[in-house]
């Protein structure tokens, strides 16, 4: 039996991407395997992990807890979407480089959107609400507390850019 | 790819979910955030032959009130929720809930309906609409009827919704009395996670501190999250002292029948039914007698 191949259309950090999927299908599957779209990483694939962290029209989701198909015309922000035009770091990214926000790598995909959806809606966080916005995370090398810095070396950053 | 396959359909409206529930009956599974369904697809415990997109249905996502209800759509987002203002004042049970619920990613996607239909006996949502006694609009291609949460929850992972029926409508009493306070509390391995035992309350006061009405219920401690309606009606025309909530919840404690597994023997959880139900009950009384 051949699946059937539903006909998406998802704008993809900033571009229209189309594709052919089966309905099973996730959403992070398809921008690593069909995008190549790698930033984004697959852990338990059933929602604790956090490491395949996106934005779904602004919001951050987790990919694997969602079929491709359902992204269709929507809005998706991966971790390659998150540097500046010129594929230089962001702010944040660049904070987490300087704060050692990362060891292995692993979860920084899941962090950084995370943490950028937290300070798109709260430029000047709290420790405690950047706690509590990268909670659905998991990181087994730096035990959060370079993330924390990270992020608020990050908030800093962009308040000063502001100016 | 971990699921089994599966076909998909994105329902435009309401009646349109019916009509395909009506068509694949139990073949279907209605999909709304995903947030438990997608993991149980994942590892193949769930395996719908159709699977029913409801997520693009805007007449699912609703906040509305009427005198002495909050009528919330069932496709409403848990974050939705949570931000809702208006909400928090008329039913702050929601937002003290959802505070315990997974995580933001997980609250983005995850809805109100969701939740409840999942049934899981040890989850936030369903026990505030057992304390507060919400009560459920399923809508077919039949019509539509309403149910109490009492009579929703019909067991672990269980409900009384028909296969051709798809939950429409959640409507959350609002307590009228100023003096209203209430409070969720909960034990879990993990912030975020699944209650090992969760705990709510809510109460009202007259002018003198008596009180006038009050609820309290246990998650985690059965098959269905679980109200005490009797246990707490006795505090009415108390003054709320300590020892009284204590004995409330030593009787809410002795009333339920908590399993053991992985995370805690039978034994844990009653003890943790006893604590926690006097704390909500404490804090649910200091938050009346503040307003």
């Amino acid at each position: 039996m051949s699946e059937t191949l539903y006909t998406i259309e998802v704008e993809v950090n900033g571009k229209r991407r189309p594709g052919a999927v089966p309905a099973r299908l996730s959403l992070v599957d398809w921008l690593r395997d069909e995008l190549r779209l790698t930033g984004t990483h697959i852990g338990c694939e059933h929602g604790i992990c956090g490491a395949c962290s996106v934005m779904l029209d602004g919001e951050p989701v987790r990919a694997c807890l969602m079929y491709a198909v359902q992204a269709n015309s929507h809005r998706v922000t991966t971790v390659e979407g998150l540097a500046r035009p010129d594929g230089s770091m962001s702010v944040l990214q660049d904070s987490f480089c300087e704060a050692h926000g990362l060891q292995c790598g692993y979860c920084t995909p899941g962090m950084l959107i995370a943490s950028q959806a937290l300070l798109d809606s709260n430029p000047n966080p709290t420790e405690a609400q950047i706690r509590d916005a990268i909670g659905g995370n998991l990181c087994r090398c730096t035990g959060y507390q370079q993330i924390v810095e990270a992020v608020q070396l990050a908030a800093g950053r962009m308040a000063k850019e502001a100016k | 790819m971990k699921a089994a396959p599966f076909e998909y359909v994105r329902a435009a409206s309401v009646g349109e979910a019916c009509e395909l529930l009506a068509r694949h009956g139990d073949t279907a599974k209605i999909l709304a955030g995903g947030q438990s369904l997608v993991p149980m697809m994942a590892i193949r415990l769930v395996r719908p032959a159709w699977l029913l997109d409801i997520n693009e249905i805007p007449a699912l996502k609703f906040v509305k009130f009427e005198k002495d209800v909050a009528r919330i759509g069932a496709g409403t987002r848990q974050c939705a929720v949570e931000r809702d203002q208006a909400l928090a004042a008329r039913v702050p049970l929601l937002a003290q809930a959802l505070a315990w619920v997974g995580h933001l990613q997980t609250r983005n996607r995850g809805t109100v309906g969701g939740s409840l239909a999942h049934a899981d006996p040890s989850a936030e949502l369903p026990l505030i609409a057992q304390v507060l006694g919400a009560r459920m609009l399923m809508r077919s291609a039949k019509g539509a009827r309403t149910l109490d949460a009492t009579e929703f929850f019909a067991g672990p992972m269980t409900t009384a919704v028909h296969p051709d029926e798809c939950l429409e409508e959640i409507r959350w009493p609002i307590w009228a009395e100023r003096r209203t306070g209430s409070a969720f509390t909960e034990i879990s391995v993990r912030h975020g996670d699944f209650a090992m035992v969760a705990a709510a309350a809510q109460i009202a006061i007259d002018g003198d501190g008596r009180c006038t009405r009050a609820a309290l219920g246990l998650g985690g401690v059965g098959g269905t999250p679980l109200a005490f309606p009797k246990i707490a009606a006795r505090l009415v025309g108390t003054k709320l002292e300590d020892g009284a909530l204590q004995d409330a919840a030593q009787a809410a404690a002795a009333a339920c029948e908590p399993g053991s597994d992985l995370h805690a023997t039978a034994e844990y959880r009653r003890h943790l039914a006893r604590v926690l139900a006097a704390r909500a009950l404490r804090a649910a009384r200091e938050k009346a007698t503040a307003a």
